[in-house]
């Protein structure tokens, strides 16, 4: 037996204060409000940091120093705010290693991914959009696009530094300035980007970081300084969000939940199919909202697929996250695990066969092993809900048709995965699922060129190409 | 003889409708599995068990046209005895040598274990009559191989004619006798995944007891994502038929961190059971130094230099 | 020797290519600007509405589903058959009162032309905003531009150059519709839903309601098959409520101009990308 000895990865690299302000106007800040929350590693449920919960006095402090720095910023030209982002782009270069460790630590994602995946992303975003902030012109929006002003963001927990570059390249590409808000189990990288904006002279007011919840999130959403709001997160909030903009006219786009189906026809490139239903739902332990979450495979090969399917799952090593040869790290908070078990439990009691590989769970912190259901029907909750975690609800299908009508079946309509060595097969498949991105023969790829975004209930607008130009520019 | 899935080949028409039913492979999708595994971080304990590991499993190989006795004796005594200065170190599980050089590295390891490879049916291009490469094989085996590494061949592969492929494998198994049969596909000339996968079928159903990659002469040689794809082979053909088949991937292996993702990728596809010299074996020859040199490092705690090792 | 009675028309919706009375068996009395009474108008209830939206739904997968090019000849189509009924438009207009003939004239000159412009966009607003994307990596990777669905219209003040100006963008990129009517000018709403019903327009891709917007409207907005709402008829207390509504499934929403609107002037694309989904498609590149 070839056993891999723990190969975890230094977290000397990182220096985590023991509490956080807040970063307003180029400054660290106490906040006036007197909540404070610990954030945890969520493998060890270790305390990391005590970060500050921004009270209503908070965020509009933070809104006016956006404000204020709005008309210095937008009149700058493009080419020199496309310079400050190059330099933002280039920090995260060269902290990438401490970057990712503090990624993990706080999310508990694998540091495989965090290395490989989130930093060069979150990289490479900022230098796409450093390049558009001098080429607006040529954009497709008109000769002299504007800014709309106060960009007010608020991010999720699954990918928290790519989810801030996802928001704040973009938005200060187009001459906005922006508060944003780190999701609360989430904070550090948030708090650590400050300190970038800081090296990269930025002038102060441009980024502004506000730590809380949701009553933080609400405040700044609905503050009447913020002419621009940007959600990524649950379909839940976001619809609280649109109808608590109705009658504003700030400008929304929204990028929330999801339940893709992952279609497998029979003639699909097996292997590749099962390393793509692997990654499409076992990535980032499902945390992710475009999550292969629904695998919809042919009937005439359901079986093989899934002898493969278990086989393949047997080789995933589960575990602390910090160790480079860990493919599922931890859950990222008590919550989440619970609701995760909820539904689990009720895949079980709606009557799926529920399966996991022989997987040891370490004692502290938060885990769930990677999870099968079979035997599942379009009623049940398993494959009607959003998980958000390891879990796989397995569907069977017959003929393409039935394919793309369970595949659409669902108020979402964020991603979908088609496997098929047939070109035509997978263009016919592609021009009828009414989803925003279709993967076909691969799952989970992002890139800062590609907009990403939903139809439905998945939310509105697109984040990534020159399409994620449109909701920051007044058009 | 009588091989699992033979019947396939009963026609030209079954044996195509059989290969072109594999699935097909993704290149990008293959491509991405093995850098992922690429990525896996094997230190301390599991480096060195890694190290030993691939030491055992090397085919130690020379294939020249100046490969003379004395460069053979020479190789075969390291073989046997890789570092001189630590017993320690395993020998390697055989080396490989053009046909003319059997007698010699049989002479050379008697009694040490260490088993003597030929290549044969008309190594490295394949470009002869049946007979030949038949006359060759047996006498390879007259003069003492324990293993033949033979090539397809290839022109007949591209031009869809897999039942001549089939039958000179069949014939040449025929000639192995007692001897080990490893089937080069030389998968650089074969372009394509899918050919990798098809030609790894069609060796196994025709008898092969290993398929192996390349045979050195062609660039590409040995890669990870082409080594993945004949696992998943030797994995479902196992499953189809419950006979087990190993692989070698051979040609441009240097070093040992590319030995040691080489098994990981094994432990990860086809599983545990072929981490053994029986199942699977890395086809190189300087790779045995660097081997070496990192083994060293590991017992002392400074790095090696290569004027500590022999050259040989 | 008495002058010929005229046979006047019976003014009834516009649902799935057909032209049934309100379900509800109501109908409202519509006046010129002077009060002098011009016809009575079915006056939709909400379970007309759901209808509509049934009609919008069912006509969906057929014309999204059209080529680009069908689509824009249907347009075209439609301008056609609107310059041939130029006369009834003018005179429906002028009986209206508060605009003469010459001004009725160029309205309705307008609005074929309109039809015309928004006719030669259907195969090319894929292109305008449509990318393919260069991600780095071995990946062909191409974002087109799709239909939302079923969009709600509250369609503006104002006879049929506005009316026309709302539904045309929406429909030839894809999506079908379900119009609410201006209250005060149904008549040529449901004389232009004649010129559809005879224009090769496949029933259903446009539903026409006349009544009360502040009735219907809410119904459509918050309706859980409808994927956007077009608000721009809306009044502000109207708008804020629809759009409330509409947050229920996240519609996409196109909010009342900020100013009043000048149907003369050149309308952009943002009608058509206000109903526009991006779908971005990525396959491996290898052999």
């Amino acid at each position: 037996m070839f056993e891999y000895a723990p190969a975890p990865e230094s977290r000397d690299i990182v220096d985590i204060r023991p509490s956080y302000g807040l970063f307003i106007n180029g400054e660290w800040v106490e906040p006036q409000s007197e909540a404070r929350h610990k954030t945890v590693n969520p493998a060890t449920e270790e305390v990391l940091a005590e970060v500050a919960w921004a009270g209503e006095a908070d965020v509009d402090r933070a809104v006016q120093a956006a404000a204020k720095a709005f008309p210095v910023w937008s009149a700058m030209p493009g080419a020199e705010r496309a310079k400050y982002l190059f330099r933002i782009a280039r920090l995260i270069q060269e902290r990438a290693r401490e970057l990712a460790v503090l990624e993990t630590l706080d999310n508990g994602k694998p540091i495989r991914e965090s290395r490989d995946v989130d930093l060069p992303l979150v990289a490479a975003h900022f230098f796409y959009y450093a390049g558009w902030a001098d080429k607006l012109a040529y954009a497709g929006f008109g000769p002299d696009p504007r800014p709309l002003g106060v960009a007010g963001q608020v991010i999720p927990w699954n990918f928290p530094l790519l989810m801030l570059a996802w928001k704040i390249a973009p938005a200060l590409a187009c001459g906005n300035t922006v508060v944003l808000k780190p999701a609360e189990t989430t904070p550090l990288t948030a708090l650590a980007f400050a300190d970038i904006c800081r090296q990269a002279d930025l002038p102060p007011g441009v980024v502004n970081i506000v730590t809380g919840a949701g009553e933080t999130g609400a405040a700044l959403v609905n503050h009447p300084g913020v002419d621009k709001v940007a959600f990524t997160g649950s379909t839940e909030v976001g619809r609280l969000i649109a109808r608590s903009l109705a009658g504003t006219r700030k400008k929304l786009t929204l990028e929330l939940g999801g339940k893709a189906a992952n279609i497998v026809f029979e003639d699909a490139p097996l292997d590749q199919a099962v390393e793509g239903v692997v990654n499409g739902i076992f990535f980032n332990q499902g945390h992710v909202c475009c999550a292969g979450s629904r695998l919809l495979v042919q009937e005439s090969i359901a079986a093989d697929l899934l002898e493969a399917l278990k086989r393949r799952l047997g080789t995933m090593r589960l575990g602390d996250p910090l160790d480079k040869n860990t493919d599922i790290g931890a859950i990222n908070s008590a919550e989440q695990l619970a609701k995760i078990r909820e539904l689990s439990e009720a895949g079980e009691a709606e009557g799926a066969e529920r399966w996991s590989p022989a997987c040891p769970i370490p004692d502290r912190g938060y885990w769930f092993p990677p999870t099968v259901f079979t035997g599942v029907a379009q009623s049940h909750r398993i494959a009607r809900e959003e998980i958000f975690g390891p879990v796989l609800s397995v569907l069977t299908f017959r003929t393409p048709a039935e394919a793309v009508e369970k595949a659409n079946n669902t108020p979402y309509g964020l991603s979908a995965g088609v496997w098929t060595e047939k070109g035509s097969l997978m263009l016919w498949t592609a021009s009828r699922l009414r989803a925003g991105v279709v993967w076909s023969n691969t799952f989970n790829r992002f890139d800062p060129t590609s907009p990403f975004g939903g139809y439905k209930e998945s939310g509105y607008g697109r984040e990534g190409g020159r399409h994620g130009l449109e909701g920051y520019l007044a058009l | 003889m009588t091989t699992p899935l033979a019947e396939v080949a009963s026609s030209p028409s079954t044996l195509r409708a059989f290969l072109h039913g594999l699935p097909g492979v993704d290149r990008v999708g293959a491509d991405a599995r093995a850098a992922m595994l690429g990525t896996r971080s094997i230190k301390t304990t599991a480096k060195k068990q890694a190290i030993d590991l691939a030491i055992g499993m090397v085919d130690l190989t020379t294939l020249e046209g100046a490969d003379t006795p004395g460069k053979i004796r020479a190789m075969c005594a390291k073989a046997v005895r890789p570092d001189p200065a630590d017993a320690s170190v395993p020998p390697v599980a055989a080396v490989c040598v053009y046909p003319d050089l059997v007698a010699t590295a049989v002479e050379a390891l008697a009694g040490s274990g260490v088993k003597v490879a030929s290549v044969a049916t008309s190594f490295p291009s394949g470009r002869s009559s049946l007979e030949v490469k038949v006359a060759e094989t047996s006498l390879a085996v007259a003069a003492g191989a324990s293993e033949i590494d033979m090539v397809i061949d290839r022109g007949a592969f591209l031009a869809g004619d897999y039942l001549k492929v089939y039958e000179e494998i069949v014939a040449t198994k025929h000639a192995c006798a007692d001897a080990h049969l490893k089937v080069i596909l030389e998968t650089g000339e074969l372009a394509t995944y899918d050919n990798v996968r098809r030609a790894s079928w069609l060796a196994m159903i025709a008898g092969a007891d290993f398929i192996k990659t390349s045979t050195g002469k062609v660039s590409p040689a040995a890669t990870l994502p082409v080594t993945l794809v004949m696992l998943e082979a030797v994995r479902d053909f196992m499953a189809a038929t419950g006979r087990k088949v190993g692989v070698k991937p051979a040609g441009g292996i240097r070093t040992t961190k590319d030995a040691i993702k080489y098994l990981v990728l094994v432990n990860e596809t086809a599983g545990p059971d072929w981490l053994h010299a029986d199942w699977f074996r890395l086809g190189a020859s300087s790779l045995l130094n660097d081997l070496l040199m990192q083994r060293q490092k590991m017992a002392t705690g400074r790095y090696a230099g290569p004027d500590y090792f022999t050259l040989d | 020797m008495s002058e010929r009675l005229a046979v006047n028309k019976t003014y009834k919706l516009f649902i799935g290519g057909a032209f049934p009375r309100s379900e509800s068996g109501r109908s409202y009395v519509v006046t010129s600007s002077k009060g002098d009474f011009l016809a009575n108008a079915a006056r939709a209830s909400r379970k007309d509405a759901r209808d509509a939206v049934a009609a919008a739904r069912k006509a969906f997968p057929g014309w999204s589903r059209a080529t680009a090019y069908n689509r824009g000849q249907i347009l075209y189509r439609i301008a056609e058959m609107l310059e041939g009924r130029r006369a009834q438009f003018v005179a429906e207009i002028t009986a209206m009162g508060g605009v003469g003939v010459k001004q009725a004239g160029e309205m309705v000159d307008a609005a074929v032309d309109r039809l015309v412009w928004y006719a030669g966009w259907s195969d090319k607003i894929g292109a305008v905003l449509g990318s393919a994307n260069p991600v780095a990596g071995p990946y062909f990777n191409l974002s087109s531009p799709e239909p939302s669905g079923v969009v709600a219209v509250v369609a503006p003040q104002g006879p049929l150059l506005g009316l026309v100006s709302v539904i045309a963008p929406v429909i030839v990129t894809g999506n079908t519709c379900v119009v609410v009517a201006c209250e005060r000018a149904p008549l040529p709403a449901i004389t232009l839903a004649e010129v559809l019903a005879t224009s090769d327009l496949p029933g259903g891709v446009v539903n026409i309601l006349t009544g009360s917007a502040a009735e219907i409207a809410p119904w459509l907005a918050g309706h859980m098959d409808v994927n956007g709402i077009d608000l721009t008829g809306a009044d502000p207390e109207l708008a804020v409520t629809c759009e409330e509504l509409a947050a229920e499934n996240l519609k996409r929403v196109l909010r009342p101009p900020a100013a009043p609107v000048n149907w003369l002037a050149d309308p952009g694309i943002e009608r058509m990308t206000a109903f526009l989904e991006t779908k971005t498609v990525w396959h491996p590149i290898g052999v």
